[in-house]
């Protein structure tokens, strides 16, 4: 059971999963203080690590759209979250499936901050509500990379398979 | 069975005749750029080589392009920091093709790239930018990937795993009315498809409106194509691009004018009259927030931005100066130009566009990002209200979430910069 620790609406861009001001920050391990700074309550839940490993951010359509900045992915990577979301930018959740960010499309999804959810492969459960949600699976060539724990495994694998 | 441009470009970097929406093709890239966030890409890369036994090593040190704009010159020790590792990173490595902060080679990477020849019809372009979309207006397929995404190009030379992106046909006709230009064009278009409508897809542009205009508004058009979520925007090559090539990019040919076949298939389409088109505007916080302008003139503004890798080039700036000769900016109003490159910014300064833009009460800033990504140069205050030639108006995008940012074409930011207020260009004589 995982619970929703934060809810954002639709077109969420990079800029307030994570402000260009700190851009110069790019190790992963650093990145979490500065994610959703300019929400100050779900900021400092991150920054003070108050948020349980698995805990779900909920958000509409084209959640990380904007700028192809890695660290919108790897602040959230960092605290283990998850994200649930009604439809992803394309290259946020290249950027997610790279890092290991999970991600879950779920076009229909209902869910307020508190809830419970349940998160299977092919559905989102709101234990709250009672209430059941399809999800998308991921792009087909994206599974390979995710399969393998993300896009450095899988590339030193290929590097490794090369003459 | 028909194939669209970015089809041919992808069967041809993949080895393969054809290529249907959808397949997973690896494509050879031909060209792979990084700004600041090389420093992300380099950790990235060391760590592919971890535990391999190999020293980390780029697979063509000729096709890695890297370009500081962001952060220059550089606002804090930290950047400062890792502008340095990327030297050291780009003399370790053998990378010929690095633009530092120097007057003489510098600018924003999306002006860069085109005016230095480093971009031919037909290639495969990677950018760890979202702007990256901005070549296709030189008919090559060029698209905004992550650091990671870099990390591993630099090892393989080819992007893994992309999925054929289906297209949108764009197709622009009439003529461009005064005051109104390619900027007016996509942020009507983007009003017009939303933030999201063309996730996953490309936007070929095709028109008499599109074959009428310059290389620098087919690169304002495609720069923002991925603000309705495009992959890429692309232009088939022409006339004008082959041109530009020869007589701006300093290269010579023959280049391969890729062109989708007459049957080619394609998701939507799409046809926009230019003829009828008032100057647009985006208001804050979405892009696709696009009104008329009549519906927002009379807007207070504090800041106006004449710049960008959408807007800085050198016939932007000259409009500006055009319709500000002999004018003043309104007193409570700041004016910040930086032009889009170095080249640039010195036939404005020879032509004597600078000078007039400095008598008006414009502060010239160097070319590079600017205040575009809320970083350094041009932030604004609490309850402010920016109107700008850049790409982005999200919330916090000039540095403060309590402030405003509109989006709009450099006429129109310089007819308001006179009266103070978002000004419609075709009132200002």
């Amino acid at each position: 059971m995982a619970k929703v620790v934060f809810k954002i609406g639709d077109d969420v861009s990079t800029d307030t999963i994570y402000p260009g001001r700190f851009m110069a920050t790019v190790l992963p391990s650093e990145t979490p203080q500065h994610a959703f700074a300019d929400f100050p309550e779900i900021n400092r839940m991150i920054r003070e690590k108050k948020i349980e490993p698995g805990s779900v951010i909920v958000a509409g359509q084209n959640f990380g759209c904007g700028s192809s900045r890695e660290q919108a992915a790897s602040c959230l990577k960092g605290p283990d979250l998850v994200v649930v979301a009604r439809g992803f930018a394309r290259i946020f959740l290249q950027n997610s499936i790279n890092l290991g960010l999970r991600t879950v499309i779920c076009p229909e999804i209902e869910a307020s901050e508190g809830d419970e959810l349940e998160i299977g492969l092919d559905s989102v459960t709101n234990r709250t509500t009672g209430k059941t949600y399809a999800v998308h699976p991921l792009p087909k060539a994206r599974q390979a990379i995710v399969d393998a724990g993300g896009l450095i495994p899988y590339t030193r694998k290929l590097l490794l398979e090369k003459k | 069975m028909g194939m669209t441009v970015v089809q041919k470009i992808l069967a041809g970097a993949s080895g393969r005749r054809d290529v249907l929406v959808g397949d997973v093709v690896e494509p050879r890239v031909d060209i792979a750029m990084s700004h600041e966030n090389a420093a992300l890409v380099i950790n990235q890369f060391n760590e592919v080589f971890k535990e391999t036994g190999r020293a980390p090593e780029v697979w063509d040190p000729s096709k890695i392009v890297i370009i500081f704009d962001h952060r220059v010159p550089a606002e804090s020790a930290k950047t400062a920091t890792n502008q340095k590792k990327i030297r050291d990173f780009v003399r370790k490595q053998g990378i010929p093709n690095f633009h530092d902060v120097r007057g003489d080679e510098g600018g924003i990477c999306h002006q860069v790239l085109p005016e230095n020849g480093y971009i031919r019809p037909g290639s495969v372009v990677v950018g760890t930018d979202s702007h990256t979309t901005s070549h296709g207006a030189l008919g090559a397929f060029s698209f905004g990937i992550g650091a990671t995404e870099m990390a591993a190009v630099w090892t393989l030379g080819r992007v893994l795993n992309v999925e054929v992106p289906g297209t949108i046909r764009v197709t622009v006709g009439g003529r461009f009315p005064e005051g109104v230009g390619p900027k007016d064009l996509i942020l009507y278009l983007i009003g017009k498809l939303t933030a999201e409508g063309a996730n996953y897809r490309v936007i070929e542009f095709h028109g008499d409106a599109i074959r009428s205009l310059p290389m620098s508004g087919r690169i304002t058009i495609c720069n923002m194509t991925v603000e309705a979520g495009a992959t890429s925007g692309i232009v088939p090559a022409d006339e004008e691009t082959e041109r530009y090539l020869r007589e701006e990019a300093g290269l010579s040919g023959p280049f391969d004018r890729v062109a989708p076949d007459r049957d080619a298939s394609y998701a939507e389409e799409v046809a926009v009259d230019v003829g009828a088109l008032a100057p647009q505007v985006a208001c804050p916080h979405t892009v696709d927030h696009v009104k008329p302008i009549q519906e927002v003139a009379g807007t207070k503004v504090d800041q106006i931005v004449i710049g960008s890798c959408t807007n800085g080039r050198f016939d932007d700036l000259e409009t500006a100066a055009r319709i500000l000769r002999g004018k003043k900016i309104a007193k409570g109003v700041r004016m910040l130009v930086f032009p889009a490159s170095w080249r640039i910014y010195k036939r404005a300064l020879k032509e004597g566009i600078l000078e007039s833009l400095v008598d008006s009460g414009a502060v010239i800033v160097n070319p590079g990002c600017g205040c575009c990504l809320g970083v350094h140069q041009g932030a604004l205050g609490d309850g402010e209200v920016a109107l700008s030639t850049t790409n982005r108006n999200f919330k916090g995008r000039m540095g403060n979430p309590n402030a405003e940012v509109y989006l709009c074409s450099p006429a129109t930011a310089a007819a308001s910069s006179v009266t103070g207020a978002i000004t419609d260009p075709r009132k200002v004589g």
